[in-house]
């Protein structure tokens, strides 16, 4: 996440990535460049989340199961033809349950990145624009937020307020603030003292101006990559919670609520637990690829 | 440090201001360590405050079991158990004061004080924790002296799995453990209890991740120092490969991941809190869900405050170890 800040121009040359332009005697395919600079694993990587977007949006069509249909001639299947991914002690396919839990679980970790994301934004470019005292009680508050690691702030949060979807949200989404309020900072800092900001400022542009169209776009941008990462880690750790069985109660077919399911099966039924597990980490694997992959595309560095 | 003559001139370039004597700077360490526990315990306390319905009600409920309300004359005698029937500032004064004494409340479901709780529940989990981190500084050390700057498919499979092993959740990884080596193997009892054979699983479940994440910091580090010149001349000498990677380059390039230790222990013990569930193994992280399922907010507020506290004091020592391995920054 090293701060490379560019200038609000910088990024008209894009899409040509560097090296692809100089007249190459590569046969003229109508493939943009920025497909060419794909490697496989990233392009895998893209078709799991998409896989999992559609089947956020669209269940039905990636799986002729019903989620909650009780069969009890079928209970604790292992996988097989026809239930892949085995049934649970009702008797539910659990492909069906993955495919139609990726709702909620996506939603919850955006839900919980969102919150996570604006609270750092606000206190990140507090603390990044503000004066020396400003800066000064926010870096403190964010280093104190450090000492509470997420899981115990989560279940602090669920002895309070009492188990629900919305304390995890909240418990995962405050609990991640603090890093994602010292990035930003760092971000606002380095764009602040750059040579197109000074630039604008010896210009007199008012200070408005300058930070809504150079400071803050340019110390944004970064974040687009560090937000796809934190998606797969909100999941992650929104997971766990339910895994706890604080978090989504157990008829829902949500990850974490289907982990929590499974745990009184473990000895009988391993797929309960190793198939929504499999899920949350093929997809967090995914994001964080195509975030790495982002990355060094946003810093200008070289596909490699 | 500065062996050369220094410039008698009025610019200072190249001069570097003194460092505060050592034990000025170990006493404002503390200073502000102390000033992180305060804020941690006033953020704790104002998030009990925000508490939604009346508290001693629901302590009652969750006393007796019940789902009722009662009579202010039938709360009393718990309200002042509890001290809720003071003010808030009163109370935030004498929580401050009672913590600072190491007096960490009474808890609401179990009728003990949290601090005999956490004392009777601590054993399995500092046995756990302690164990997974050496085996995670073991499992990273080797893979980093063995995989880093090898061949090219050596090294990407080293980082690679550095990469993948850090994003392991717990739970899961636990599980697959478990059902492997415990169900299907029967290597490993499936339910450990405290017995060694029984730390085995959960100690390499909280420790495979960690050593991912101290691998990644640590070799970008120790392949920086590969290229230095005092590792050119010390193979010149004619020191075998691994010895210049395990006497000289491994000294340097571990310091960003002591820097995390303090990081580290917290996630450890949030790692114990999911690890013990897995494996039905006592401590305080299977405690702590209990605490928080029957919303038994002091015992959870201890534990959280007593790792607030081990993530303070660890990053105290953290900065003693970096002058013992680092002898440039004994001032």
């Amino acid at each position: 996440m090293s701060a490379t800040p560019q200038a609000a121009g910088a990024d008209i040359g894009r899409p040509g990535a560097p090296g692809g332009a100089p007249g190459s005697a590569r046969p003229r395919v109508s493939v943009p460049d920025w497909v060419r600079g794909i490697r496989p694993g990233v392009a895998l990587a893209g078709l799991v989340v998409a896989f999992f977007v559609v089947a956020m949006i669209v269940p039905s069509l990636l799986t002729g199961h019903d989620p909650y249909a009780v069969n009890l001639e079928e209970t604790l299947q292992s996988p097989s033809w026809s239930h892949i991914m085995g049934t649970d002690q009702s008797g539910r396919d659990l492909y069906a349950r993955i495919i139609y839990g990726a709702r909620e679980s996506l939603l919850i970790g955006l839900g919980a990145t969102a919150l996570g994301m604006g609270i750092a934004i606000l206190l990140g470019v507090l603390a990044g624009l503000g004066n020396k005292w400003v800066d000064g009680i926010i870096s403190r508050g964010v280093e104190v937020m450090f000492a509470f690691p997420i899981l115990l702030l989560a279940l602090l949060f669920v002895a309070v307020f009492g188990p629900s979807v919305t304390t995890e949200i909240v418990a995962v989404g405050l609990g991640t603030a603090p890093g994602y309020a010292r990035m930003v900072r760092g971000q606002v800092l380095a764009v602040r003292d750059s040579g197109y900001v000074e630039a604008a400022r010896a210009l007199g542009h008012p200070y408005g101006s300058i930070v809504r169209r150079h400071i803050f776009p340019n110390a944004m941008r970064p974040l687009v990559v560090v937000m796809t990462l934190g998606v797969g880690q909100s999941i992650v750790w929104a997971s766990g919670i339910a895994f706890l069985g604080l978090g989504v109660p157990p008829p829902s077919p949500e990850w974490g609520a289907l982990l929590n399911a499974g745990r009184n099966y473990i000895t009988q039924a391993w797929w309960l637990e190793v198939m929504p597990g499999l899920a949350i980490v093929v997809f967090s694997l995914s994001l964080t690829t195509l975030g790495r992959h982002l990355q060094q595309r946003l810093e200008g560095g070289v596909n490699r | 440090m500065a062996t050369y003559a220094e410039p008698t001139g009025t610019t200072a370039i190249g001069v570097k201001p003194r460092r505060a004597p050592w034990l000025k700077r170990i006493a404002w360490r503390i200073l502000g360590a102390i000033f992180v526990l305060w804020a941690a315990a006033t953020f704790v306390f104002f998030v009990q405050q925000l508490l939604p319905g009346n508290q001693a009600t629901l302590i009652m409920n969750e006393q007796t079991g019940n789902q009722q309300s009662y009579t202010a004359a039938q709360l009393a005698p718990t309200e002042a158990k509890y001290g809720l029937d003071q003010p808030v500032m009163t109370r935030y004064w004498d929580y401050i004061k009672d913590l600072a004494h190491g007096d960490l409340g009474k808890s609401y479901t179990q009728h003990k004080s949290v601090t005999s709780i956490i004392g009777e529940q601590v054993g399995p989990t500092l046995v756990l924790t302690v164990t997974a981190l050496a085996l995670a500084w073991l499992l990273a050390l080797a893979t980093i002296l063995f995989t880093s700057r090898r061949r090219k498919a050596v090294s990407a499979l080293g980082s690679g799995w550095e990469i993948f092993s850090a994003g392991l959740p717990y739970y899961w990884l636990g599980v697959i453990l478990l059902v492997v080596f415990a169900i299907e193997l029967k290597v490993f009892p499936v339910q450990g209890g405290t017995s060694i054979e029984g730390l085995v699983l959960p100690a390499l479940t909280l420790a495979i991740p960690l050593a991912g994440f101290i691998g990644q910091v640590t070799r970008d580090e120790f392949e920086k120092v590969l290229d230095q010149p005092f590792v050119t001349s010390a193979r010149a000498r004619g020191m075998g490969d691994l010895a210049v990677r395990f006497k000289h380059v491994l000294r340097h390039s571990v310091l960003p991941a002591i820097t995390l230790s303090g990081w580290a222990l917290g996630a450890l013990i949030s790692g114990a809190v999911i690890v013990e569930t897995v494996f039905a193994r006592p401590g305080i992280g299977q405690m702590i869900v209990g605490a928080a399922e029957h919303r038994d907010v002091p015992l959870v507020s201890g534990v959280v405050m007593l790792v607030a506290f081990i993530y303070v004091v660890a990053n105290i020592l953290v900065d003693i170890a970096y002058a013992i391995v680092d002898p440039r920054l004994r001032g």
